[in-house]
C-alpha cells in the first residue's frame, strides 16, 4: 500500500469534525488496546480514515501517531484514502480462483482502469480483492456495497456495475 | 425474529436445578408436532435470497392468519450450500431447496394446509435422478455424522431458549458442580481432541499448560479469524450455534482458572459478529455467563474483537498483538503462549470448532468421544467442500473417511463430467493431493505424510482444467500479499518463488526453477518465524511432487496443458461454428477480432492479448482455446 504523511496538514488538526469523531473517540478512552475497532468505526463513519482523525485519535488517547498509522496501515481492512460511492470486492478465495474469480477483476481493470485497491477518477467504484467471503458455494463472488452477486460470470458483472452511477 | 422473541427471565437462573427447570417449562410450551418452517439464513442461503423468503414467510403467515398453527424459524447454516435458499418443514423435515419468494404462496397452500408435497422443490439427486423428500434422506447428509454442526439447522441462534431445549449448557453445568478443574482437563486430554484451527496440536495438552501456569490473570481466546480461503466452518458455526462456542469457552475459562475471554473475528463476517454479541447479551441476561455463573460463584466475561482483515493474525501470537492493539506481527516461539500470551499472561487459544466440541465430550464423555475417528485422530472434523464439485458445502464427518467418500459419495463427484485432477486441502499452508491417493483415509497424519496438512478443513476441488502450476502461483501470491514482513525468509523468499512461478506461467521458466523452488522452500521451513512462512511452500512442493510433468510442460514445451495460464494460450475462432454475431468484435478490448456481420470472425494473434473476453461472451462455443 501507498504511504505517505503530508505533515503539513497533520498540525492543522481539523477541530469542526463532527461530534459524533469526538464522542467515538473518547469511548476508548479506557481500552486503547481496541483501537482497532475504533479504527473500523471511524472507517464505517467516513468510508475510508481521514489523516486529521488519526491525529486527534493519537492525542486523545495518547498512543504515538507512530503506533496508529503502523495499525492502520498494517490491515488490509482500512484505507487512508476516500473510497469511492460503489465498493466492488470480487472475491479470491481459492474456490473462487478455479471458479474464475481473477477474470472478473481483469474485467474490472480493463473496464474501468482501476487495479484492486484504487478508485475511480469520477469516484463511482473502488474495486478490492478480497481473499474468501466464504460463500463458496456461489462463486465467483462479487460483492457490490454489500449486495452478494453469485455465479458472476464477466458478462454479468457488466450488467450488474452498470446499475450502480 | 420471526420466533416469540425471548421473554426477559425475572430472575437469573442461579443453579443446575434451576436450569433444568428452565429447559423443561421451554420444552412444556412447545409441541414437537407443531409444524415448524425453518429457512437457512446462512450466509450463503442469504447471498441466494433467503431474507426475501423469510418476508415472504411472515407476509403470507400473516395474511392467512397462521399464526397459531405454524411457527417460522431463521436457523444458521445448515451446510449443503449448493442448493440454497433452503426449507426444512418440521416436524417431518421436508426438503426444499432453491426457494425462492415465489413459491412461498404454494409453500402454504399445497404443504402446510392441504398436507401435500410441492414436487417441483424436491431435491433430485443428480447421478441417480432419485427424488429425495425428507432432509435426512438426501445423500449428501445421510453420509454425515453431524455431531457438532447437526443441531445448527434446528435452532434459532438469537434465541437462547433453543439451545436451552436442546441441552445447551448442560455441560457448563456439568463442568462447574460436578467436576473439578483437572477433571475438565482429564476429560479434554482423555477425549484425543486436536486443534481444528491447523496445527493438530492436541487441546488436553494446551489446556494442562495453561491450567499449570502460575498467574492471578489468565485469557480464553476464541480464534475465530479464519482466513483460510476456501474455508468458511468457523462463521457458519458462529453463526448458526453461536451458544455452543461461548458453552465450550466458559468450560475452557473454569478448568484453567480464567475469568477473561475473547472472540477475535474476522471483519468480513458481519453476521457471525451479530450473532455472537446477541448470544454474549442473552448469556449474561440468563446468568450463564458474567458474575456468579450458575450461582457457582465462577466469574467469566466474554469481549468480542473484530480483525483488521490480516491473514496471519490467525497466527496465536500476530493474534494477541493485534488484541493488545498492536500491529499483528507473529513471535518466536520459544515461550508458549500458554505460559506467556496476551499482556505476557497465560493464554488459551483455540479455534471455534475446538471449542464446539468441548460441550459434547463433557457431556458424554471422553471415552464417547474417542469411539470416533482413527488412533491419532478423534472425533468428527467439519470440511468445506468447495471448488469444482457437485454439492458444495459444508460436511461433517468421522476422522478416517476416505477422500473418495468424500469428494464422490457426499460431494457428488465433479460438475460436467470432467475428470478430478487433485484436491487442495489445508489451505495456503497445505498441498494438492493428485487422484492416486484418494483412498487416503483423512487425518491429521496421513494428510501430512502426503505433503498436505489438514489446517482449518478446507478442501478445494479441482478438475481436469485447472493448472497446477497456476494454483501454487495463488497460493504464493497470496501469502505475498499476507507475509507481515517481519522475518526476512518469508518476506523474501516468498516474494522470489512468486516472481519465480510468475515467469513460468509466462512461458520464461528456467529448467534449474525447479530446484531454486526446491532450495527456498527449505530456508523457508528452517527459518522463518511462524507457520505462515514455514509452511508457505507446501503448495509449491506438493505440485511439484505431483505435477512436475505440468512445471515442465510450462518450462521446456511454453505451453500450459490446462489452458489457463494466459500468456501461454492462443485463442483462435472455429469458423464452422460461428455464427457471425459480431458480440466478441464488440467485447475484444484490444481490438483484435475482426469480421463481417453473418461471416465467421478471425483474430489477429499479433493483437491479442489471451485475455479470454470472446471465449467468455460466445454463445456458440466457437471460440478455441489450446
Amino acid at each position: 500500500m501507498e504511504v505517505s504523511l503530508d505533515f503539513s496538514k497533520v498540525k492543522e488538526i481539523v477541530e469542526d469534525y463532527t461530534e459524533k469523531v469526538d464522542s467515538l473517540i473518547d469511548s476508548y478512552a479506557d481500552k486503547k488496546e481496541q483501537i482497532i475497532s475504533l479504527l473500523q468505526d471511524i472507517q464505517a463513519e467516513f468510508n475510508y480514515l481521514p489523516q486529521d482523525v488519526l491525529v486527534k485519535i493519537s492525542q486523545k488517547l495518547d498512543i504515538p501517531l507512530s503506533q496508529v498509522f503502523s495499525v492502520a496501515t498494517f490491515f488490509r481492512a482500512f484505507s487512508l484514502k476516500p473510497r469511492g460511492r460503489h465498493l466492488v470486492t470480487v472475491c479470491l478465495g481459492t474456490a473462487c480462483h478455479v471458479k474464475g474469480g481473477q477474470r472478473l477483476v481483469d474485467k474490472v481493470e480493463r473496464d474501468y482502469k482501476i487495479k484492486p485497491g484504487e478508485t475511480t477518477e469520477d469516484m463511482r467504484f473502488t474495486l478490492e480483492a478480497v481473499n474468501c467471503l466464504g460463500c463458496c458455494a456461489l462463486g465467483p463472488v462479487v460483492v457490490v456495497d454489500g449486495k452478494y452477486e453469485s455465479k458472476v460470470t464477466p458478462d454479468k458483472l457488466d450488467r450488474v456495475l452498470k446499475k450502480y452511477r | 425474529m420471526v420466533e416469540p422473541v425471548r421473554k426477559l427471565l425475572e430472575k437469573k437462573v442461579e443453579s443446575p436445578e434451576e436450569l433444568e427447570n428452565l429447559r423443561q417449562s421451554i420444552l412444556a410450551k412447545r409441541d414437537p408436532k407443531r409444524t415448524c418452517i425453518t429457512v437457512c439464513g446462512g450466509t450463503a442461503c442469504r447471498a441466494s435470497g433467503a431474507e426475501a423468503v423469510v418476508e415472504a414467510f411472515v407476509d403470507e403467515i400473516e395474511r392467512r392468519e397462521l399464526q397459531v398453527q405454524v411457527s417460522l424459524k431463521e436457523t444458521g447454516c445448515h451446510g449443503f450450500c449448493e442448493r440454497g435458499p433452503l426449507v426444512v418443514i418440521e416436524p417431518k423435515k421436508l426438503f426444499y431447496q432453491r426457494v425462492t419468494p415465489d413459491d412461498v404462496e404454494e409453500i402454504i397452500d399445497e404443504t402446510i394446509l392441504a398436507g401435500r408435497v410441492v414436487e417441483r422443490l424436491l431435491y433430485t439427486d443428480p447421478t441417480t435422478k432419485e427424488t429425495v423428500t425428507y432432509e435426512p434422506d438426501v445423500p449428501f447428509y445421510k453420509k454425515q455424522t453431524r455431531n457438532v454442526f447437526g443441531t445448527n439447522g434446528t435452532i434459532d441462534p438469537t434465541n437462547i431458549e433453543d439451545y436451552i431445549a436442546i441441552g445447551g449448557y448442560a455441560a457448563l453445568s456439568k463442568a462447574l458442580f460436578q467436576m473439578t478443574p483437572e477433571n475438565i482437563v482429564d476429560e479434554v486430554q482423555k477425549s484425543g481432541l486436536r486443534g481444528r484451527g491447523g496445527g493438530g496440536f492436541p487441546t488436553g495438552r494446551k489446556w494442562q499448560s495453561c491450567h499449570e501456569a502460575k498467574s492471578k490473570v489468565k485469557y480464553v481466546i476464541c480464534n475465530a479469524d479464519e482466513g483460510d480461503p476456501g474455508a468458511y466452518q468457523d462463521r457458519s458455526l458462529l453463526e448458526g450455534n453461536p451458544h455452543s462456542i461461548l458453552e465450550g469457552m466458559i468450560i475452557g475459562a473454569r478448568a484453567i482458572g480464567s475469568h477473561q475471554g475473547y472472540i477475535y473475528v474476522r471483519n468480513e463476517y458481519p453476521l457471525a459478529v451479530r450473532h455472537a454479541r446477541i448470544a454474549i447479551e442473552q448469556a449474561m441476561d440468563y446468568g450463564l455467563l458474567g458474575r456468579n455463573i450458575l450461582g457457582s460463584g465462577f466469574d467469566f466475561n466474554i469481549t468480542i474483537n473484530k480483525g483488521g482483515g490480516a491473514f496471519v493474525c490467525g497466527e496465536s501470537s500476530a493474534l494477541m498483538a493485534s488484541l493488545e492493539g498492536k500491529v499483528g506481527e507473529p513471535k518466536a516461539k520459544y515461550v508458549h503462549m500458554a505460559e506467556k500470551g496476551l499482556w505476557e499472561r497465560p493464554s488459551l487459544l483455540n479455534n471455534v470448532k475446538t471449542w464446539a466440541n468441548v460441550p459434547l465430550i463433557i457431556n458424554k464423555g471422553a471415552d464417547w468421544y474417542a469411539q470416533l475417528g482413527t488412533q491419532g485422530s478423534k472425533g468428527t472434523m467439519i470440511f468445506s467442500l468447495v471448488g469444482n464439485i457437485v454439492n458444495t458445502g459444508l460436511v461433517e464427518v468421522p476422522m478416517g473417511i476416505t477422500l473418495r467418500d468424500m469428494i464422490f459419495d457426499i460431494g457428488g463427484g465433479i460438475p460436467e463430467g470432467k475428470k478430478f485432477k487433485a484436491v487442495q486441502t489445508g489451505g495456503p499452508s497445505g498441498g494438492c493431493i493428485p487422484e492416486q491417493f484418494l483412498d487416503t483415509p483423512v487425518d491429521f497424519d496421513e494428510l501430512t505424510k502426503l505433503g498436505s496438512m489438514m489446517g482449518s478443513g478446507g478442501m478445494i476441488v479441482m478438475d481436469e482444467d485447472t493448472c497446477m502450476v497456476d494454483v501454487a502461483r495463488y497460493f504464493i501470491e497470496f501469502l505475498k500479499g499476507e507475509s507481515c514482513g517481519k522475518c526476512t525468509p518469508c518476506r523474501e523468499g516468498i516474494n522470489r518463488m512468486s516472481q519465480i512461478l510468475s515467469n513460468i506461467t509466462r512461458g520464461k521458466g528456467k529448467p534449474e526453477d525447479l530446484d531454486t523452488l526446491q532450495d527456498l522452500a527449505e530456508v523457508l521451513s528452517a527459518g522463518a518465524l511462524c507457520a505462515l512462512g514455514q509452511t508457505a511452500a507446501n503448495p509449491v512442493l506438493s505440485t511439484i511432487r505431483y505435477f512436475k510433468d505440468e512445471y515442465l510442460a510450462h518450462i521446456n514445451d511454453k505451453k500450459c496443458p490446462a489452458g489457463v495460464c494466459r500468456e501461454l494460450v492462443s485463442f483462435s475462432i472455429d469458423p464452422e461454428k460461428c455464427e457471425g454475431c459480431m458480440r466478441c468484435i464488440r467485447e475484444c478490448p484490444t481490438g483484435a477480432v475482426s469480421g463481417e456481420k453473418k461471416q465467421p470472425h478471425t483474430i489477429n494473434q499479433d493483437m491479442c492479448i489471451s485475455c479470454g473476453a470472446c471465449y467468455d461472451v460466445c454463445k456458440f462455443g466457437a471460440v478455441i482455446k489450446r
